[in-house]
């Protein structure tokens, strides 16, 4: 049984990291999670950015949302990515492997994957 | 809907939207049935909405006139012989007891129930969405039940958010591990 006790502990490891956290994220990821967006398979998109976002210690940087219909049910799974002083990133038809490949290329290396994305509208 | 935990994280988020800040999913399963109840304390719905709300024509999302997360749901229920249920308290008429508690009833042995699927996910998808609200899951089966109560684990986090990764990871684990106690006689 997973005990309590572990849970302490996490808090205890947090409350070190708190302060470092406060008002450092600037990159959001946004998922849209309506039903458009479950059905055509949004659960795994956005856990998979919630569990690569972390492994790769981008979690002081970027921080992933929920969102309702974004409004083009028939591209969900719809992910976007807001970057201060940057245009947003639409990317569609997104799938836990290419949610992996955007962590990796665009989150962490700052390139944006055309292939995957949309021009804004 | 390839699984009902999808059509349980897509009912919730209504209850989410609706600004509740305590969600009860209930899931109750026998040898033949299983029941599934969505409760919280959100702000309601008029009577008049309620009446129509499981036609797709209703909605409340702005992008477009079309709303199925509810008739996928009623469909869902149905197809099994099954049934589905609205009753819904609106904050106009009753400012201190709203909300609305949703609840289908589904016949596991009909060729066309579709099954749970990932319910884990489901509630890690919750949590991460929503982290202030208070979360009570109960599943309970023949062979046992699993239980998550969000108030017990926020009595050891204080202020450290549940959608923190590690606090995510934690939960899914703990899950997975009740899972796999009651593994047998679940419809999982």
């Amino acid at each position: 049984m997973k005990s309590l006790a572990e849970l302490a502990a996490i808090r205890e490891k947090m409350q070190n990291k708190v302060v470092l956290r406060e008002g450092s994220s600037d990159m959001r990821v946004v998922v849209g999670m309506a039903t458009c967006g479950i059905a055509a398979g949004a659960r795994p998109v956005l856990n998979t950015f919630v569990e690569e976002v972390a492994n790769s210690g981008l979690g002081d940087k970027v921080i992933v949302t929920q969102t309702g219909c974004i409004g083009i049910c028939q591209f969900e799974p719809v992910v976007e990515i807001y970057e201060s002083g940057k245009e947003k990133v639409t990317y569609v038809k997104m799938s836990p492997e290419k949610a992996k490949e955007v962590v990796e290329k665009h989150l962490k290396g700052g390139q944006v994957i055309e292939e995957y994305a949309i021009k804004n509208i | 809907m390839k699984e009902l935990s999808l059509n349980i994280l897509d009912i919730t988020m209504n209850s989410v939207k609706a600004g509740a800040d305590k969600i009860n999913i209930s899931l109750f399963e026998t040898e033949e049935t299983l029941q599934i109840e969505i409760k919280d304390n959100g702000c309601g719905m008029k009577e008049d909405f309620v009446k129509n709300v499981t036609d797709p024509f209703t909605t409340t999302r702005t992008t477009r006139k079309v709303g199925l997360g509810i008739p996928f749901f009623k469909l869902a229920a149905e197809q099994t012989g099954g049934s589905l249920n609205i009753v819904s308290k609106h904050e106009s008429d009753f400012p201190d007891l709203h909300g609305t508690v949703i609840t289908a009833l589904f016949y596991k042995n009909h060729f066309d129930f579709t099954p749970l699927g990932d319910i884990i996910s489901t509630l890690v998808t919750l949590l991460q969405g929503a982290p202030e609200i208070e979360w009570l899951f109960v599943h309970k089966t023949p062979a046992g039940e699993v239980l998550l109560d969000t108030a017990e684990l926020r009595s050891v986090l204080g202020d450290i958010p549940l959608n923190t990764p590690d606090v995510l990871l934690w939960i899914r684990e703990s899950l997975e591990e009740q899972y796999g106690e009651i593994k047998a006689g679940s419809s999982l």
